[in-house]
């Protein structure tokens, strides 16, 4: 075997590709740990929806017998909602830290393949929620008893259909500013708010107009929120509408795959990774 | 010295090979048909005025810009397609591409060690950093550096995985004279050492005269000579490269005057 095909061999093994993986999120790791109020950032909007949500359904369950009865609703929509955003920016600005500082050529003519570079963003997302989201958890707790973790299994139910929607849409926002460079980088930052109305955080579908409602029905998130209110209102976890939201995830997972190929694709036709950051 | 020409290469594919090359963005033609092989060890400048077609072909070398036609090849890969399979082989090195700016030295090239697979990092970091002068800036962020700084660190980071193919566009642009003579001698003294090929775009002509032994100009896209540096001056009957390159210039000017 020659030197070129043993380093060839080398570079397709999976300890490679991991090893590919673990230097990218070694990377976004650096940055966090770099800058304290990054990390401040992380928890500050989270905190403050937390707080505001939270002193309103405190005054609420002082005037309505419907508030007082769910306690927590709120709060703990808010959260989840607060998993998605988090989670999918998360993923987004990772990918924009690589344009704002100019290293997209470097890494894209690295050995880092894009499905490598995809787990590192899902990777890194996942880092960045705990950091946000664990302490304003904790203070949840703390201010209006409202303990997350009491959801039990169908919290880890909610979690892990909230943040695969999340990577769909890191995945498609990626891909646009990828191919359409910075000029689309508010994209990536508000895509994921277009869900807030649709998804139902904080009313029921049936709040919705009929010809709104299967819109709403075909988001995961959506079961996801109505699952909320059916255990905390009723006690009841609704685990059909968990595997409803699982079996579209993974369509969405697919299509945000196939988008972030795509456009990847494109972005490489139309020279638009050589301008990136210009 | 004497160059290095590592066995292995003897039967291998070229280390760049172009055939027809051909690029266009809706109605603008950036490369036109070019075409060209390059030897193991050998250094190629690629010149041209701006949008002269050097920065397109690089990237087309690379795999960041699929050709409209023809093909480009490293190591016998077709980059459109391929090019995963020859990423590790190669590094490349621009004033124009930066390293994350808030991540100190040795975090940028431990990452870049860990990209291209590197062995020994902690040690090949080491002898690099030693050898480029940039002990003393490890642990200092990247953002701080001094442009003559931050293009060592780029030298560092295309030299970390001892590529066999090093892509350099404009490496000394902005540097003062004395550092881009430093950046130079470290290049030949890797390139003599290594055996590596090395495509150099730039508008630096002593640069050119001193490191390469093959000069492509284009010119819209187009090739309009492909010889050594020697054999270039000498058709045109001046004294220096940059004297030719200004004739070339000029004369495109000229004609593009005319034709309007």
């Amino acid at each position: 075997m020659s030197r070129a095909q043993s380093r060839l061999r080398e570079q397709t093994t999976l300890a490679a590709s991991a090893q590919r993986v673990w230097a990218m999120v070694l990377r976004y790791w650096y940055v966090i740990r770099s800058s304290w109020p990054r990390t401040a950032e992380l928890i500050y909007w989270p905190l403050v929806q937390m707080l505001m949500w939270g002193f309103l359904q405190s005054y609420l369950a002082q005037t309505s017998s419907f508030a007082a009865k769910a306690a927590g609703l709120f709060i703990g929509a808010v959260l989840l909602w607060d998993i998605l955003v988090r989670s999918q920016l998360g993923f987004a600005v990772a990918f924009l830290e690589e344009i704002w500082s100019r290293n997209l050529g470097h890494l894209m003519m690295s050995p880092l393949r894009p499905s490598e570079l995809i787990t590192a963003l899902i990777a890194v997302s996942l880092i960045k929620l705990l950091v946000a989201m664990v302490p304003v958890a904790v203070m949840a707790y703390l201010f209006f008893g409202f303990n997350v973790l009491s959801l039990g299994f169908a919290f880890a139910a909610f979690f892990a259909n909230l943040i695969i929607m999340s990577w769909s849409l890191g995945l498609i926002s990626t891909g646009v500013v990828m191919r359409w460079g910075l000029g689309a980088e508010n994209f990536a930052w508000l895509i994921v708010f277009v869900f807030l109305p649709l998804c139902c955080v904080y009313y029921p579908v049936a709040t919705l107009p009929g010809w709104l409602q299967p819109v709403a029905l075909a988001l995961p998130p959506t079961y996801v929120f109505e699952g909320l209110r059916a255990i905390v209102l009723d006690g009841t976890f609704l685990a059909s509408y968990m595997l409803a939201a699982l079996a579209l995830n993974v369509i969405y997972f697919a299509i945000g795959y196939a988008a972030f190929s795509y456009l990847l694709h494109s972005a490489r036709v139309n020279g638009t990774l050589v301008q990136m950051g210009e | 010295m004497q160059k290095l020409t590592p066995a292995s290469h003897a039967s291998s594919h070229p280390p760049a090979e172009v055939r027809d090359l051909r690029k266009v963005y809706r109605d603008v033609t950036a490369v036109d048909g070019v075409s060209f092989t390059l030897g193991h060890g050998s250094i190629t400048a690629l010149l041209g005025g701006n949008g002269a077609g050097k920065t397109t072909t690089i990237a087309m070398l690379m795999g960041l810009v699929i050709p409209t036609s023809g093909q480009a090849r490293v190591f016998g890969a077709d980059m459109a397609r391929a090019r995963h399979t020859v990423l590790h082989r190669m590094n490349f090195e621009s004033p124009y591409v930066d390293v994350p700016m808030r991540l100190t030295v040795r975090q940028n090239l431990e990452i870049f060690a860990r990209l291209y697979g590197v062995r020994e990092l902690s040690g090949t970091i080491a002898a690099i950093a030693d050898d480029l002068k940039l002990t003393d800036l490890l642990d200092r962020q990247y953002g701080k550096l001094s442009a003559g700084q931050k293009t060592r660190v780029s030298l560092a980071k295309a030299l970390l995985n001892q590529p066999e193919l090093l892509l350099l566009d404009e490496p000394t642009a902005s540097l003062d004279p004395d550092t881009a003579d430093w950046v130079r001698s470290k290049l030949e003294r890797y390139c003599l050492e290594r055996g590596a090929t090395v495509v150099l775009a730039s508008h630096n002509m002593a640069e050119v005269e001193r490191l390469a032994d093959r000069v492509i100009m284009l010119e819209k896209g187009r090739i309009i000579a492909d010889e050594t540096p020697t054999e270039l001056i000498q058709r045109f009957g001046r004294d220096t490269l940059e004297e030719v390159f200004l004739a070339i210039a000029r004369r495109g000017a000229k004609a593009a005057e005319m034709g309007s």
